[in-house]
């Protein structure tokens, strides 16, 4: 057991540091963080298109894909390195919709033609893709799914409604689980197809949550002709594909080092926020929940590094993962709430987009960004299969119950 | 000892329950919303002719002389409705200040215009700085002549951009949070000097934030005494805690039979997921903060109808307590059991969770009440 970097690591470090400086400067990160714009839009800015240029040219903007693909050579000490270095830098990411939920799939289920018609678009950034789970029937009961394809010569043709569909507005292509066969087991019969949205007969409607945010839909589905060359894996056999992808998905939700940024944060305000002439974090209420949180982020950041550790030594993510999700949400749940108390009254104004355009934001800047995170931020303990149940994988899986 | 209304106290309740269930359905809330004002004057009007907007004044001002538990009946209907018109900042919070400091002359010209539904107004007490303490004021007033000159930047006025008049704190004399020398003064919206600039909060209200810039008053403008504004301010936010807490209670007993009425309905894994006992347990847990909530409630609202002092200072902050924990809890809670669904524009439960949340950090938060019940 050892946690020190060697000097090897230290110059990695100061590789990664130099290139973020150079690529996602100081400025441009603050102008990111302070925006009230929330929702996903078609295409990226400038900054963000350069950054992701930038690691595409330097072969760094897929470090966990397997080096055929775009990965990177790094040990774990590394990835660890980068992960932390990109998130305080809050560095933008790939869609993780494609790199880090579809990709694993396809380079471990796809076949060589989906490989090479996907994966560099994926890597670097030239095509959206959206996740096509969740039903109005099924949620946390996912296997419970009703859409359906009847194979119909070389095509599939899909019928069926794709619920909490996260930036189907805005993507090129949906991954997506349909129903096959009417199997005796319900987890049977599901297969794992591509589908380009541009196919006629899918109509996105937008579902609005929490603070007028748009980034989920409905996506129906109507006589969508799929090619066969569209599904992924055996027929049939989908349900294991999205159990392994839905793994990664939960690892990727523990957020440590994002709430490590939001923590910081939190203090920052705490410290510029004025209360009895001096500042809130003189408030020892408020500085030990504070730092209550901060002991269980630290807590879970060691966690989290015990299951990388592990997947280093070989293989996906245990059920062990199901506690990086929940406690990760909780945590990340919990900044949110404490810096919106942190604002005081600050935290209730909410104007029009164009209002803060015109005359500049309300308070402090990072009210509506913050505001925004923590209603979007409600979902990530229901999404991803709910903490209910990532309680009852544990359960099962993990004691045996 | 008596938890039960009386009988004019029940009538106020059943009229209030009537327009929530007939005049008040979500859609109907999303549409006044939507309009420009954010709220409705109809509505406002019929606030008025049902009386509702003379419960807490006297008799003698064209009141119904109602105290903190009439008060209380009328915001937990409120808050079960989500109600958006200002009755919170024109009765409650400007009207409060008027009925505690206002002389014949003030309450005459303010109070029968707030009964009738004619005039609106707010509080301006909160600043940039002042976080929940009420003494800490920095607009100053200065005197000129007969009159005063006020500047300053007051901070999230509830009902500011349809305020016809503010009440404003201002520091005639004392240090920055000397509750000694801030004077409460009454200020006309289109004063010269005074400018808004107005916005929706993220909970459905409006507020605005409120400059006054060289605005010149008379001396009729002192409402209540020179320098001693910082008891009125203190006793109507205590009012006005208890209001929002009822109005919180109200949310979150919709929210929770909301959520048992869903869970009913849902299925999932072949059976309604109100058969898991996980979920059950949840619920159960809803209910019993709700419960806890509105036992703080009552007794929040008899310690203030028997006097204000120390006992029902102490009261309300341990309401508030109660509330800030359980409505947190309760609204969290709604919205994850609902799933998705919780999280839409569309459903009522994420508009109670935000109500609920904002409803924390007014008029202080745990932490701060925490702190004032444990030193008054």
């Amino acid at each position: 057991m050892d946690l020190a970097l060697t000097d090897a690591d230290l110059a990695f470090q100061a590789e990664v540091r130099e290139f973020i400086a150079t690529y996602w400067p100081e400025d441009v990160r603050r102008a990111r963080a302070t925006s009230s714009r929330f929702e996903e839009s078609r295409g990226h800015s400038p900054e963000v298109r350069r950054w992701i240029d930038a690691l595409n040219e330097r072969g760094w903007a897929v470090p966990n894909w397997p080096q055929q693909w775009g990965g990177t050579d790094w040990n774990p000490t590394q990835k660890y390195i980068w992960d932390k270095e990109t998130a305080k830098a809050e560095c933008p990411q790939l869609s993780a919709f494609g790199a880090r939920m579809l990709a694993p799939v396809l380079y471990t289920w796809g076949t060589e033609a989906q490989q090479n018609e996907f994966l560099p678009k994926i890597r670097e950034e030239r095509m959206i893709w959206c996740q096509g789970y969740s039903e109005p029937g099924a949620g946390s009961d996912l296997a419970g799914l009703a859409t359906r394809a009847v194979r119909e010569g070389d095509e599939y043709v899909v019928n069926g409604t794709k619920l909490w569909t996260s930036g189907a507005h805005v993507a090129d292509w949906m991954f997506c689980l349909v129903r096959t066969e009417s199997g005796a087991k319900k987890q049977e019969g599901i297969s794992f197809v591509l589908i380009d949205m541009k196919t006629p007969g899918i109509t996105v409607n937008p579902v609005y949550i929490l603070g007028g945010i748009h980034s989920v839909n409905e996506v129906e589905l109507k006589d969508v002709r799929v090619p066969v060359e569209n599904l992924v894996g055996e027929e049939n056999k989908g349900w294991t594909y999205a159990k392994g992808l839905l793994t990664h998905e939960r690892t990727g939700i523990a957020g440590v080092a994002r709430s490590e940024v939001q923590l910081a944060r939190l203090k920052r305000i705490a410290q510029e926020t004025g209360m009895d002439g001096g500042t809130l974090w003189d408030d020892p209420a408020f500085r030990t929940r504070v730092t209550e949180l901060e002991v269980d982020l630290e807590a879970l950041s060691v966690t989290e590094l015990r299951v990388l550790a592990q997947v280093a030594q070989g293989g996906a993510p245990g059920p062990e993962s199901s506690i990086l999700k929940i406690r990760g949400t909780e945590i990340g749940q919990a900044i949110a709430m404490m810096t919106i108390e942190a604002f005081g009254y600050y935290g209730m104004p909410y104007p029009e987009q164009t209002l803060i355009d015109n005359e500049g934001p309300i308070g402090n800047p990072y009210v509506m960004p913050t505001m925004k995170g923590m209603l979007y931020g409600r979902a990530s303990s229901i999404f991803g299969g709910s903490n209910e149940i990532q309680k009852n994988i544990i359960s099962k899986a993990v004691l045996g119950l | 000892m008596d938890f039960s209304l009386s009988e004019e106290q029940t009538l106020l309740k059943d009229s209030l329950e009537r327009f929530i269930q007939n005049d008040y359905d979500f859609d109907t809330r999303r549409k006044v919303m939507a309009g420009e004002e954010g709220f409705s004057r109809e509505n406002w009007k019929q606030f008025a002719e049902l009386g509702w907007l003379a419960v807490p004044f006297a008799e003698e001002d064209g009141g119904i002389g109602g105290g903190a538990i009439e008060l209380m009946i009328v915001m937990e209907q409120l808050g079960r409705g989500l109600v958006v018109e200002p009755y919170l900042a024109t009765v409650i919070l400007a009207g409060g200040a008027l009925k505690y400091a206002g002389n014949e002359a003030q309450k005459g010209a303010y109070l029968g215009a707030i009964i009738e539904g004619s005039k609106m107004g707010a509080l301006a007490f909160a600043e940039p700085q002042s976080r929940f303490k009420l003494a800490d004021v920095a607009t100053t007033a200065t005197a000129d002549g007969d009159g005063y000159v006020l500047s300053g930047h007051k901070a999230v006025v509830l009902g500011g951009p349809s305020a016809d008049f503010f009440v404003v704190s201002a520091r005639t004399s004392g240090g920055p949070r000397d509750a000694d020398g801030i004077t409460l003064f009454l200020v006309d919206g289109d004063a010269a000097g005074l400018s808004r600039r107005d916005y929706p909060t993220v909970d459905g209200l409006r507020a605005s934030e409120v400059t006054l810039d060289g605005v010149k008053v008379g001396a009729d403008a002192v409402l209540g005494t020179v320098g001693g504004g910082h008891a009125v301010l203190e006793q109507v936010i205590d009012e006005a805690t208890l209001a929002v807490g009822a109005e919180a209670v109200g949310g979150m007993e919709v929210c929770y039979k909301d959520t048992v009425e869903y869970s009913k309905q849902r299925v999932q894994f072949g059976q309604p997921i109100g058969k898991f006992q996980v979920l059950q347990h949840r619920m159960v847990d809803m209910f019993m903060e709700y419960e806890q909530a509105k036992s703080m409630m009552y007794l929040a609202a008899m310690r203030l109808d028997e006097g204000y002092g120390a006992v029902a200072k102490k009261a309300v902050s341990g309401f508030k307590v109660q509330v800030g924990k359980s409505g947190r809890f309760v609204g969290q809670q709604a919205v994850q059991l609902h799933g998705g669904m919780g999280m839409t524009e569309e459903l009522n439960i994420g508009h109670y969770f935000k109500r609920l949340t904002m409803i924390d950090t007014t008029f202080g938060n745990v932490d701060f009440h925490l702190k004032r019940y444990g030193a008054v």
